[in-house]
C-alpha cells in the first residue's frame, strides 16, 4: 500500500504517499449535473427520497447501527459518575464525539482532526445539546458532588454520503436505547447497583431531534435530499435542518456559501418535517422490536445483526433501478439517425483463412493527403474511406476486443 | 480467459508431474482457500511399464510454487484451461497493476512532462505526454486534469511506480487516449470485468439485446458507459453493477424484465 515511511514517534513522515480518495473525473461531474437537471439520480431515487434505512442494535444497551444505503454508522453510549461543572452543579454532563475512521473512506486519516470531523462534531452538538432533548437534571445524583456523565461515541464505518443524518439518527436512537445503572443514596453514600441487582433505568428524553440534509446544485436551482457520496462531491452547498416530530426546528446550518431564498428554506423545512416524522416512526418501531426481542430472550446483538456476506453466497441487496421511460424507442432512434454505412451481412472470405466483417479503420500509414481524424468511438455511424489491408484488420478486430464492442445495427 | 491473465505464469515442470496434474484436475471447480496445497508423494511408486511423460503444469494467479508443492494463495474457485493451465478465480475489487493490461485512469496532476494518473492502485501511475499518438515536443496532447484516459501499462512492478502509455508498440493509438464526454464512469469487481472481456461473453450478448450503447472496459474494474439518453445510461450502469453477483439465469431474467420496460 504505497510507501508508508515512519519517522520518529511513529507518525508518518510528510512525503509518504497517503491513500487519497479517487478523484472525481470531469466526465462524471458533467454527467451527474446533467442527470440532476433532468431530475434523475444515480440510483433511481426521486428528488425527495431517502435511501433505504436500517437500524439494528448491539448486545449492550446503547449500541446502535444505522445503515443509510451504503453509509454505515455506529453509535455507543456509555456513562460514568463524575463531579459536575462548577457553573451547573445540578446538571449532568453530555459529551459527544464523532470519529471518522479510515475504514469509512480512504480520504479519512487516523488521528487527524480534519475539517469535516470538526464540522460534524459541531453540528451534532448543536443538534443534540442545544436543543435540550435530554433532561440533564435527572442525571444529577448528589447536587454539587456527583452527576452522571453520558458519553456518545459515534464511529463512521462506511462513507457513502450524508454522514450527518446517519450520525444524528444513530445518536438519538442509541440514547433512547441506553439504560443507565440505578443508584441508591443513603445519606452521603452513593451505591451504584449492577444490572443484576436492579434493572437499569432509561434516560429521560423529551424529544428526538433528527437532522435532514439538503444538497443544492447549480447555484441553488436544483435540490436533492440525502445526497450520496458522488452527489456530495459535485454539490454547491448543503443545508442541514434538525427538527423533531413536533415540527420544532432545533438547528439550521447552511454551508458552502450559496445564497438561498426565503421560499427555498421554507420549502425545505416543510419537506424536513415530513421526513422527520417518517424517520421517527422507523426509530420507534426499531426500538419496539428490540424490546420485544430482549423480553422474549431471543439472541440479539452484534453477531446476529451482521448479514451473511460470504463469497460463496449469491445474495445481494436489490439495487433499486428506475425504469420508467426506458422504452424511448429504438425505432425512433433508428429513424432519426442517418443511414448507417453499407453493412456486410455476413462474413466475407476474401482469401482462404481470412474472414472479413465490415470495413475496418482507415489506413493512416504513408498517406499524407488524408487527415487523421480522431477515431470517433460511436463508429458504427462512421464512414470508412477505404479498405485496409487484411492483416491490419484482423489485428485491429482482435485488439479492439479488449476495450470496446461494436453493436451492429439491427434493422427492425 | 487466458488473454486476460498477462500476470506471471509459472511453469512447474517435474517428472512425476502426472500426479500433480491429476490431483489438480480433480479439484477443478472447487472452492479453495489459502493454505491448501497440492503435493505429489515421492513415496508413490512409478509404474515402470507405463510411459511416464513429463507434463508441464502452468500456474496462473492465485497459485504459487514452493519447493515441490503447489500452494493456493488466494481464496476462490480453481479453474482449468486446456491443456495444462490452472488458476484461482477470485472475487476482488482491489486492482494490482500488471504489464500489458489496459485500464481507465483519471488524470490528477499535470506537471511538466508527465501526467499522474489515478487508476485505483496503491500509487498513481505516470503517463508521459509523448506517449500519445502524434505527440511531439511542440505538439502536446490536449489532456486536462480530471480527464479519463484509456491506457495500458508498460511497466508494472511492485517496486517501482507504474508507467502508462496511450500508444501501442507501433506508435498508433489503437483506441487508447483521452475519452469520455457525456458518459458515466463506475466501478465493478474485477471478476465481472474479466467476464465481460472474455471471448463470447454472455453478459455482453445479453446487453446487446437491450439498447445500443458504448462501453469502455478497463481492467482495473472501471467501466464507462454512454447511451442515447441519461436514463438509459443509468439503467445500464445499474444493471452492470447488480449483475456482478447474479447467476446467469437471474441475470437473463433481469435483462428480460428491463427489455420489456416493466421494471
Amino acid at each position: 500500500m504505497g510507501g508508508w515511511g515512519m519517522g520518529r514517534g511513529g507518525r508518518p513522515t510528510e512525503n509518504t504517499c497517503r491513500m487519497k480518495d479517487t478523484p472525481l473525473s470531469n466526465c462524471e461531474r458533467d454527467f451527474l449535473l446533467k442527470a440532476i437537471e433532468e431530475k434523475k439520480r444515480l440510483d433511481g431515487r426521486q428528488t425527495y427520497d431517502y435511501r433505504k434505512m436500517k437500524i439494528t442494535f448491539g448486545t449492550d444497551y446503547g449500541c446502535c447501527f444505522v445503515d443509510l444505503g451504503k453509509t454505515r454508522v455506529m453509535a455507543q453510549v456509555s456513562c460514568e459518575l463524575v463531579a459536575p461543572k462548577e457553573s451547573r452543579p445540578n446538571e449532568g454532563i453530555m459529551f459527544f464525539n464523532i470519529e471518522l475512521s479510515p475504514m469509512a473512506s480512504p480520504a479519512f486519516e487516523q488521528g487527524r482532526q480534519s475539517e469535516l470531523s470538526v464540522k460534524l462534531n459541531r453540528q451534532l452538538e448543536r443538534c443534540l445539546r442545544n436543543s435540550k432533548c435530554i433532561d440533564t437534571e435527572s442525571l444529577c445524583v448528589v447536587s454539587g458532588e456527583t452527576v452522571w456523565q453520558i458519553r456518545v461515541d459515534i464511529h463512521m464505518l462506511n462513507h457513502d454520503g450524508n454522514l450527518m443524518d446517519a450520525a444524528s439518527i444513530a445518536a438519538i436512537t442509541a440514547l433512547c436505547h441506553f439504560r443507565r445503572p440505578d443508584v441508591g443514596i443513603q445519606g452521603d453514600e452513593v451505591t451504584v447497583y449492577s444490572p443484576e441487582e436492579r434493572d437499569p433505568i432509561p434516560l429521560s428524553i423529551y424529544h428526538m431531534p433528527i437532522s435532514v440534509s439538503f444538497s443544492f446544485f447549480q447555484q441553488g436551482t436544483y435540490l436533492l435530499v440525502d445526497p450520496c457520496e458522488r452527489e456530495e462531491r459535485v454539490m454547491d452547498g448543503l443545508l442541514m435542518i434538525a427538527m423533531n416530530k413536533h415540527r420544532e426546528i432545533c438547528s439550521i446550518q447552511s454551508s458552502g456559501g450559496i445564497m438561498l431564498l426565503k421560499e427555498q428554506v421554507m420549502r425545505c423545512s416543510k419537506i424536513a418535517s415530513v421526513k422527520v416524522s417518517e424517520i421517527t416512526e422507523l426509530i420507534s418501531k426499531a426500538l419496539e422490536n428490540d424490546k420485544k426481542a430482549r423480553k422474549a430472550g431471543e439472541r440479539c446483538g452484534f453477531a446476529e445483526s451482521m448479514p451473511q456476506e460470504r463469497i460463496t453466497a449469491l445474495k445481494m441487496d436489490e439495487t433499486p433501478v428506475e425504469m420508467t421511460d426506458v422504452t424511448d424507442r429504438a425505432n425512433d432512434i433508428v429513424q432519426n439517425t442517418e443511414a448507417p454505412p453499407q453493412t456486410v451481412p455476413s462474413p466475407v472470405v476474401p482469401v482462404p483463412g481470412v474472414g472479413q466483417i465490415g470495413q475496418g479503420l482507415q489506413n493512416a500509414w504513408g498517406l499524407e493527403e488524408d487527415d487523421e481524424e480522431e477515431e470517433d468511438v460511436s463508429s458504427h455511424e462512421e464512414e470508412e474511406e477505404q479498405v485496409t489491408k487484411m492483416e491490419e484488420e484482423q489485428h485491429e478486430k482482435e485488439s479492439r476486443e479488449g476495450y470496446f464492442i461494436y453493436f451492429n445495427w439491427v434493422h427492425f | 480467459m487466458q488473454r486476460q491473465y498477462t500476470v506471471y505464469l509459472q511453469s512447474f515442470i517435474s517428472r512425476p508431474c502426472v500426479r500433480m496434474f491429476s490431483s489438480l484436475k480433480l479439484r477443478v471447480g472447487e472452492v479453495l482457500l489459502p493454505g491448501d496445497e497440492f503435493s505429489f508423494d515421492t513415496a508413490d511408486r512409478l509404474s515402470l511399464t507405463e510411459a511416464v511423460k513429463a507434463e508441464k503444469v502452468v500456474c496462473g494467479p492465485g497459485l504459487r510454487r514452493s519447493g515441490d508443492r503447489l500452494l493456493v494463495c488466494k481464496s476462490g474457485v480453481l479453474r482449468h484451461k486446456e491443456p495444462n493451465t490452472f488458476w484461482m478465480d477470485s472475487q476482488q475489487r482491489r486492482y494490482v497493476p500488471a504489464k500489458g493490461e489496459s485500464i481507465i485512469g483519471i488524470v490528477t496532476v499535470k506537471s511538466g512532462d508527465v501526467f499522474k494518473v489515478d487508476f485505483g492502485g496503491s500509487e498513481q501511475a505516470s503517463l508521459s505526454y509523448l506517449a500519445f499518438e502524434g505527440a511531439t515536443k511542440r505538439n502536446r496532447p490536449n489532456v486536462q486534469v480530471g480527464d479519463l484516459v484509456f491506457a495500458q501499462f508498460v511497466l508494472a512492478n511492485k517496486d517501482m511506480e507504474p508507467e502508462l502509455v496511450c500508444v501501442d508498440s507501433s506508435g498508433r493509438a489503437n483506441g487508447m487516449g483521452v475519452f469520455g464526454g457525456g458518459g458515466l464512469l463506475f466501478s465493478v469487481s474485477l471478476g465481472l470485468v474479466r467476464r465481460l472481456l472474455a471471448p463470447h461473453s454472455e453478459i455482453l450478448t445479453d446487453l446487446q439485446q437491450l439498447f445500443p450503447c458504448e462501453l469502455v472496459v478497463g481492467m482495473n474494474g472501471r467501466l464507462w458507459v454512454k447511451s442515447s439518453t441519461v436514463q438509459q445510461t443509468l439503467v445500464i450502469s445499474n444493471l452492470l453493477q447488480s449483475c456482478d453477483t447474479m447467476t446467469a439465469q437471474q441475470r437473463q431474467q433481469l435483462f428480460r424484465r428491463v427489455a420489456q420496460g416493466a421494471l
